[in-house]
């Protein structure tokens, strides 16, 4: 792979009657390229090159280009996906280069969703038998064709380093010199796949593609884009949501240099200038009376006397095994409920979308989670059709579920309607956070029965809101209104307890728009189960490394993830005092991760994190390197929520803006961080969230060794932690 | 016109002089590198070195630099401590999603060639102004330190 393999025109084959191809130079001379298939059409003419499905095209020179069906935004995709189709295709691994997908939800549609979204930690898990079974029929077509040249059986050729060779006559052929022949052959159904242990990529630790251009801002995010003649805006949407703008005074604005335009839409306002200074300090220059509607008394209070009431009711039911009424009659009850708070992305690119809207055109630059989606939202916005929508995906810089939303470029859009050439939207922080669309606050109440030193019986009522509703409804209604997503890690326990009732309770809070945020789901169930799992240990007078330990025996994969993590963090040795160690299980997305936590707690109630050790086994880890990345990163991402992460609501509207109120972890406040990744030939599991579920439950437990304080409520309550002076 | 001295190339630009650095960098003079993260120099992604040092270039106004050199994460490879940081970047795969990485190398940077062999205390120090939602930190401190023992 070249570094330049993103930002070139040197990737792409020569323009023929099923490609087109699209440069622009824009201001600064950086090549912006669009490389567009029309759906249906991924074969490209076969004097070109072999191109047997959506994700493979292999050059005349050789290249072997991988079309991208999932997004880059950290997570080390590109370069697993890359791994996973050029280990089927035995191709060359430094002539591999990376495209970003155009959008078609038919060519690129996730497994799992059935539709082009990158999400739910699943890319490598949803698409590694599709993407082997892809390339290995792609080697086998380029076996079939030199076999057939050669007139020797297929069965006595091999391949390697994007060659046919043929021993017994040690002859060789380059891939691409089987392009056009290739491309005669029809694609066997049932291609043979490698065995494991013949594996040469994956498994290893391979250099991610994307990286080398991240170092020297050469790595092009949607907020880098300039196309000729481009404006710059940035907007201010009704603060209070659902309000709308009432009556507006430009008159400062106009005055501010460099402004150009002010658009005045039903929710929102933007100001286009020469460029973002302008445009910004156009906006604070504007006087806006906004419309503020029905919700401009919700607050935070408003929102948790509804849910705290909501949460005792009675839910649908999502999961019933053995008998909960006879097991919760058994020996010592608890009964515990804890809750989790509002919680912005904020990603270190702020939202922005650039657009170019004329009477039958649309061409939209974007960072996307959802593509196809993005497409049909500037569809809908511009009333064109579909296909006269042109987007451009782009590395995102960061996603966590915000990208998977399309109301940025819907608003972008609507806003380039109003403005002559295209106009690059670019949210400031405080907008990126105002406007977001938040983790919902979620409330768990849980009882458990303690019989032998063994929980007995175990009844979880999780209380919130439906992201599934709103998001993907034709899921909610099959599930028939149980949010698969809210109870996806309380439905799945990892632990041996013969009784279970899980229920859930849709409550969807007043105002306050609701949507995934990494972690999904499992975020909240498992702070919940395993703070209570640990409190539980206490009540049953039993180690919580320990009480854990018995319950696993039926989940050997979830024990040696525990016993590793144990004993490489030292669990059980001496710490200082006002120190613990806290530890956390979880088999979400398919991967079994044990985690211990050592804080110490300040007099003040502050929080010190000392050491972080996790040991996962996630089946065949296809790049090694990312899975403990993405553990590393994960584990910070929750913490920075445990510690710091709470969105809150006044009169309607967010209080937080930025990063001095809504905190995330420095890198002073980060300890080292060991990940030990078990060996396993099993298939891969989910890794890029896991991370994040790890690090609040295991923070909680930390704490409660450390000072016998139990935190049932993120972000942590640092006034109950404070010295209490006698 | 205001005149700037960026990556060693005289360049002019026709802006109000309380025109952050930040934006005659992406906006004007198409060099996209160095990122918007906050605007309100608490994240560090615009970080660019004015005479060799690590500045928030949102909050800096362009007509205050006059002949001082502006370095930019596209030049920051011509530097001896620059070439070291983005090479260490590289080997021990501190990058996931990238976009803060611009600052962070900046800010590596300018540590290193101010202080050649840093602590622990060190890094910490000249490092917290540049957050990552992505949680490289720990590899961030691995590479900085491995930098420094490249002569």
């Amino acid at each position: 792979m070249k570094p330049e393999a993103f930002a070139t025109s040197a990737t792409l084959p020569s323009p023929s009657r099923r490609t087109f191809l699209k440069t622009s130079v824009t201001a600064g001379g950086a090549l912006l390229l669009g490389f567009r298939l029309a759906p249906g059409e991924a074969a490209t003419d076969a004097t070109t090159a072999f191109a047997p499905d959506a994700f493979i095209r292999i050059e005349r020179d050789g290249t072997v280009t991988l079309i991208m069906c999932q997004v880059e935004m950290g997570q080390g995709t590109y370069t697993s996906i890359s791994a996973i189709l050029a280990e089927e295709l035995d191709a060359k691994w430094d002539l591999v280069k990376v495209e970003h997908a155009p959008p078609s939800d038919a060519l690129y549609g996730n497994p799992t969703f059935k539709e082009q979204m990158t999400g739910n930690s699943n890319s490598v898990r949803a698409f590694w038998m599709p993407l082997r079974k892809s390339a290995a029929a792609a080697r086998a077509m380029l076996v079939a064709a030199a076999a057939k040249r050669w007139k020797v059986d297929a069965s006595t050729c091999t391949t390697g380093d994007s060659q046919v060779m043929h021993a017994a006559s040690n002859r060789k052929l380059a891939y691409a010199d089987l392009i056009a022949d290739a491309s005669r052959i029809e694609a066997p159904k049932d291609p043979p796949l490698k065995a494991v242990a013949d594996f040469k990529l994956i498994g290893k630790p391979l250099k991610r593609l994307d990286t080398p251009d991240k170092t020297n801002g050469k790595a092009l995010y949607s907020i880098d884009v300039l196309p000729e003649g481009v404006k710059f805006a940035t907007l201010r949407a009704c603060p209070v949501f659902g309000g709308k703008v009432g009556r507006v005074d430009d008159a400062k604005a106009k005055q501010v240099p460099g402004v150009r335009q002010i658009v005045v839409l039903d929710d929102l306002v933007a100001v286009v200038g020469d460029h973002m200074w302008a445009a910004k300090q156009g906006l604070d220059a504007l006087e806006i009376t906004w419309n503020e509607g029905a919700n401009a008394n919700v607050s935070t209070e408003t929102v948790w006397t509804q849910l705290r009431a909501a949460s005792e009711k009675e839910g649908l039911v999502a999961k019933n095994e053995g008998d909960i009424a006879k097991g919760l009659a058994q020996g010592e009850k608890l009964d515990a409920a804890y809750e989790v708070p509002f919680l912005a992305h904020a990603t270190m690119e702020p939202l922005a979308c650039t657009a170019h809207v004329t009477a039958d055109s649309c061409e939209v630059w974007v960072g996307s989670q959802v593509l196809a989606r993005a497409q049909k939202t500037a569809a809908n916005a511009t009333g064109l059709p579909v296909e006269k929508v042109v987007i451009h995906n782009h590395l995102l810089g960061g996603g966590f579920g915000r990208r998977l939303e399309t109301d940025y470029v819907d608003k972008a859009v609507r806003i380039a309607q109003k403005v002559d050439g295209p106009v690059k939207v670019v949210y400031t922080r405080e907008e990126d956070i105002r406007q977001d669309i938040y983790r919902p606050v979620y409330r768990d109440v849980i009882s458990a029965s303690l019989a032998d030193g063994r929980i007995v019986g175990w009844k979880y009522r999780i209380a919130g809101s439906s992201i599934f509703a709103r998001f993907i409804p034709g899921v909610f209604k099959f599930l028939k209104g149980v949010d698969g997503d809210s109870v996806d890690a309380a439905a799945d326990l990892p632990y041996d307890i013969p009784n279970v009732h899980v229920e859930f309770v849709r409550d969807e809070p007043p105002a306050v728009p609701t949507g995934f945020w990494r972690g999904v789901g499992p975020n909240n169930n498992v702070f919940a189960v395993e703070s209570f799992i640990d409190e539980l240990a206490k009540k049953a007078g039993k180690d919580p490394v320990e009480f854990r330990r018995g319950m696993l025996g039926k989940n050997p994969r979830a024990l040696a993830a525990l016993n590793l993590a144990a004993e490489k963090a030292g669990w059980g040795s001496p710490l200082p005092a006002r120190s613990g160690r806290g530890v956390a299980v979880q088999t979400s997305f398919a991967s079994f991760i044990a985690t211990v936590i050592e804080a110490e707690v300040l007099d003040d109630g502050d929080v010190r994190l000392r050491r972080i050790v996790s040991a996962v086994d996630t089946g065949i880890p296809v790049n090694p390197d990312t899975v403990i990345a993405q553990l590393q990163g994960g584990l910070i991402f929750g913490l920075s929520a445990a510690l710091w992460g709470e969105i809150t609501i006044e009169k309607g509207r967010v209080q937080q803006g930025n990063f001095n109120d809504y905190r995330v972890l420095r890198i002073n406040e980060v300890p080292n961080i060991e990940i030990h990744v078990i060996p396993s030939a099993e298939a891969p599991g989910g890794i890029g969230e896991t991370g994040t579920n790890a690090g609040p439950p295991a923070l909680a437990n930390a704490i409660f060794a450390a000072t016998g304080v139990r935190l049932r409520r993120l972000p942590i309550d640092r006034a109950q932690l404070a010295r209490k002076t006698s | 016109m205001i005149n700037l001295n960026v990556n060693g190339e005289a360049r002019s630009v026709d802006v109000p002089a309380d025109m952050p650095l930040l934006w005659v960098l992406r906006d004007v003079l198409a060099m996209t590198g160095t990122k918007f993260g906050c605007g309100i120099a608490q994240c560090g992604a615009c970080t660019v070195h004015i005479d060799g040092m690590p500045v928030r270039s949102c909050l800096l106004p362009v007509g205050s630099i006059g002949e001082r050199k502006i370095t930019t994460i596209e030049g920051i490879g011509a530097t001896p401590a620059g070439a070291k940081v983005q090479k260490a970047w590289l080997d021990f795969e501190v990058i996931q999603c990238g976009y803060c990485q611009s600052g962070q190398i900046m800010s590596a940077a300018a540590l290193l060639a101010a202080k050649p062999k840093p602590d622990d205390a060190d890094i910490d120090a000249a490092m917290a102004g540049n957050i990552c939602r992505c949680g490289t930190y720990v590899r961030i401190r691995d590479a900085i330190k491995k930098a420094a023992e490249v002569a």
